[in-house]
């Protein structure tokens, strides 16, 4: 395993997401752009407390939109283009690229946290009952869960769709699970069989962790659980079917 | 010392269709390998072998004396690739991409030498998806050439380069030949084969037609070149003189006979009532070995 094989990878793969325009539309203005017009226009009847409910709701749209649709198109569209597969004709290894990826998307995320954090507090967020250090601890925990777990639903599109599909899809995805997880207005304006399907959601789930997290009560054991398996199964399955090049 | 490039009856199938079938060459190093063949030949997949992208389903392939697949992490800081296609970001530019590569080996050339190879200065700092096709090329020959490679592979390497920028990747594969490095390059132009090329090895539907150096595959017969507008049926033509036979552009058909067989193909095409509106004889090229072996008359 080589530092500076990973560096110079890592710092490709965030000059890429940071010149692209659309990404940063999606990985920062949207989750951004919705805790600010939520937080002054309360049109769901979330109620004064708009910001507690919404931070970790847009911190769970920030890891789906970096973790899933960003690393999904990208990822796409490198395979599509045979980068990964001229990669692979390289000293880089696929672990090392791997690592590089995650180390990617781990620094987008912090970019995220720190911005959204940042736009919270201004807009009267504050930490409550179990301080600050755990909330850290526990909320860092399900936010690294939760990515590898949208990573993983990510990476199973892209390694084996055409790139234009994992695009569409990723997409169509990110504007679903932005609708059915609690995100944006709670669960429980949704109907109750609905309510209760979404609760087996990555996204719903790591939202209800993060919340229970920040308030220090509320259900944390169940959808922290739910995460994890997600955060297991879904790379799992996208290293089983991932393609590394088009053809056979 | 092991050759470069070994590679030993090789067979690759995809799902049932044989892709490459028996194939066997090798290359040393300070040596350049052309590899010939029409389309589907099994050009690529024979590279993509070598290389290390595909397992081989059958034979053996050593590269610098390892398994290509197996053994990738101890050779591949000494092999450049140039694949016939992709490989690069398109939003990145030639001089990130460079970077980015320069960074995978362990004594890459430097930044400003790289570009003057490929010659590519001036478009350095432009998108990837911006370029034309054959400053693609460059970029992703000089990705190839950026670690100082003691083994290169170049798949088409001149598709699509204007003729200025073809002469000058013959002119880098004479310099990696003249510093002892090992080269096999597919193409489809005969003259690039015939004028760079210590080996050529040529072949047809996944089977090696032949292999050895340019001078020796065109030392056969002469040949005859007939000018007809009427349809030859070229197996018939071949048996009945002795000679291998094919039609090599619209109405030219070449025997691979000497002058005093001339008689002999005049009469045979009086025999079929076929009008000779030109008939000729010349030194073989390898061009005419080329279409004998592969073929390409069907």
């Amino acid at each position: 395993m080589s530092r500076r094989r990973i560096v110079a990878q890592l710092q490709m793969e965030l000059r890429l997401l940071l010149r692209n325009g659309e990404n940063l539309l999606v990985t920062i203005g949207i989750p951004v752009g919705l805790l600010v017009f939520f937080s002054f226009v309360d049109v769901l009847g979330v109620g004064p407390d708009a910001v507690d409910f919404l931070l970790p709701g847009m911190l769970t749209v920030g890891v789906m939109a970096s973790a899933m649709v960003s690393l999904a198109i990208a990822t796409g569209f490198e395979r599509s283009y045979l980068v990964l597969k001229r990669l692979g004709a390289t000293p880089l290894t696929r672990l090392e690229l791997v690592i590089a990826k995650a180390a990617a998307v781990a620094v987008v995320l912090a970019l995220q946290v720190a911005v959204l954090v940042t736009a919270a507090l201004l807009l009267g967020w504050r930490i409550e009952a179990i301080g600050l250090g755990r909330a850290a601890l526990v909320g860092g925990a399900a936010l690294a869960l939760g990515s590898a777990a949208f990573a993983g639903i990510g990476l199973t599109m892209a390694g084996r769709l055409r790139a234009s599909s994992t695009l569409a899809l990723a997409n169509g995805l990110f504007v679903v699970l932005l609708l059915v997880s609690g995100v944006i207005f709670p669960l429980s304006s949704l109907p109750p069989p609905l309510a209760r399907a979404a609760t087996v959601l990555p996204s719903a789930s790591l939202a209800q962790a993060l919340r229970s997290a920040f308030a220090g009560h509320g259900s944390l054991v169940a959808p922290m659980a739910v995460v994890a398996a997600w955060a297991v199964v879904a790379p799992v399955v996208a290293a089983r079917l991932f393609r590394w090049d088009d053809g056979g | 010392m092991p050759a470069a490039i070994e590679v030993d009856r090789l067979t690759k199938h995809y799902g049932d269709r044989p892709v490459v079938d028996g194939v066997s060459f090798t290359v040393e190093a300070g040596e350049v390998l052309a590899l010939l063949g029409p389309n589907g030949a099994g050009k690529t997949t024979t590279v993509e072998c070598a290389v290390g992208l595909r397992h081989a389903d059958g034979g053996r392939v050593r590269v610098l004396g390892a398994d290509p697949v197996r053994e990738r992490g101890d050779i591949a800081e000494r092999l450049g690739v140039m694949l016939q296609e992709g490989g690069a970001y398109q939003a990145a530019t030639p001089r990130e991409m460079i970077a980015l590569y320069a960074a995978f080996y362990p004594r890459s050339l430097s930044m400003r030498d790289t570009l003057a190879l490929v010659d590519l200065e001036a478009r350095a700092d432009a998108r990837f998806r911006t370029l034309s096709g054959g400053e693609k090329q460059r970029v992703n020959l000089a990705l190839a050439l950026v670690g100082r490679p003691s083994v290169v592979f170049l798949d088409e390497p001149t598709a699509g380069m204007d003729p200025a920028a073809r002469g000058r990747t013959w002119g880098v594969i004479e310099h990696l030949r003249a510093e002892n490095v090992a080269v096999l390059f597919t193409t489809h132009y005969l003259e690039e084969a015939e004028r760079l090329a210590d080996k050529v090895a040529i072949m047809a539907r996944g089977r090696l037609r032949a292999c050895d150096t340019p001078q020796r595959l065109v030392a056969g017969e002469p040949t005859i070149v007939v000018i007809t507008r009427g349809r030859v049926p070229v197996a018939d033509l071949a048996a009945a003189i002795g000679a291998p036979a094919t039609r090599s552009g619209t109405n030219r058909y070449v025997i691979q006979a000497p002058p005093d067989r001339v008689a002999a193909v005049v009469a045979w095409f009086a025999d079929h009532d076929l009008p000779i509106d030109g008939i000729t004889t010349r030194p073989t090229t390898l061009e005419d070995v080329f279409l004998t072996l592969t073929g390409s008359d069907r």
